[in-house]
């Protein structure tokens, strides 16, 4: 039988792989990516909390729980998207997808 | 205890998601991160959400990891597939970062007593689908025009102009 603890573990090392993927990489598509990991992990949470009884109980909190992540998948794919074009939009100006040479806006 | 099927889902996710920010190639880098998107989606199943695990597949691995894919095949370039240099320092900050994040989170957890909930109660699609048209109505037509002015702003970035061609 699963437990609650399980769920959000996962989503802690998720989490942590997110963050160590956003601090050490330096090619635009990998930071992406990490931003989708740690977005996941979001998500799990909200579902785990949302399925288990005592987080449960009051009006349906499980529907809300997943009502929210539906939202959340979707804004999602939506940042995706308008990442991918910025990404392109930079490798044609700079022939390059490393964030830290993009320095035209640095005050 | 975990199930074993949980605790496989569970090396799925965590490994692609590794794969996805290690693999030397970038392209395998999607598919790695497709993997932990799936992963995820039957961790949605365990937890008794399938009409999420289905978004999830539906939106995140047919649309999100398609147009990934898409997008660093089309631009084939040298430079995208390569991976980037990073120097030992930031790489070992990087590493202790994420591991002092999870390592907290596990002990923030650990000292909760949430290993003990363990009943799950699983919500029907009609009450989402209620949720959805009623009182979050007006959050999914803002999520609409968000989807939209996104695309919109995508593609008016992505256009190449005639004259900027030649």
């Amino acid at each position: 039988m699963n437990s609650l603890a399980d769920f959000v573990l996962v989503s802690a090392m998720l989490f942590g792989i997110g963050i160590y993927g956003l601090a050490t990489k330096r090619n635009a598509l990998r930071l992406l990516f990490a931003v989708e990991i740690m977005i996941n992990a979001a998500n799990l949470n909200f579902v785990a909390f949302g399925q288990f009884l005592p987080f449960a109980q009051a009006a349906q909190p499980s529907a809300l729980g997943q009502t929210f992540v539906l939202f959340s998948i979707a804004l999602a794919a939506a940042e995706a998207a308008v990442i991918l074009a910025i990404v392109v939009v930079a490798y044609r100006l700079h022939q390059d997808v490393d964030v830290s040479e993009l320095k035209s806006m640095q005050g | 205890m975990a199930d074993p099927t949980f605790i496989a889902m569970m090396v799925v996710t965590v490994g692609s998601a590794i794969v996805a920010l290690e693999a030397k190639e970038i392209v395998y880098g999607a598919i790695g991160l497709a993997g932990s998107l799936f992963g995820v989606a039957t961790l949605f199943f365990l937890l008794d959400a399938p009409y999420v695990a289905v978004f999830q597949i539906a939106v995140y691995i047919g649309a999100v990891a398609v147009l990934i894919l898409f997008t660093v095949m089309l631009v084939r370039q040298e430079r995208w597939a390569k991976e980037l240099p990073t120097n030992a320092l930031s790489k070992f900050a990087g590493i202790a970062t994420g591991l002092a994040v999870t390592i907290a989170l596990a002990f923030a957890v650990l000292d909760t007593g949430l290993f003990s909930i363990t009943q799950t109660n699983p919500a029907d699609f009609v009450k989402i689908g209620e949720l959805i048209s009623t009182g979050y109505a007006p959050v999914l037509e803002v999520l609409a025009l968000i989807l939209a002015a996104s695309v919109v702003g995508a593609l008016t970035l992505s256009r190449v102009d005639k004259e900027e061609k030649k």
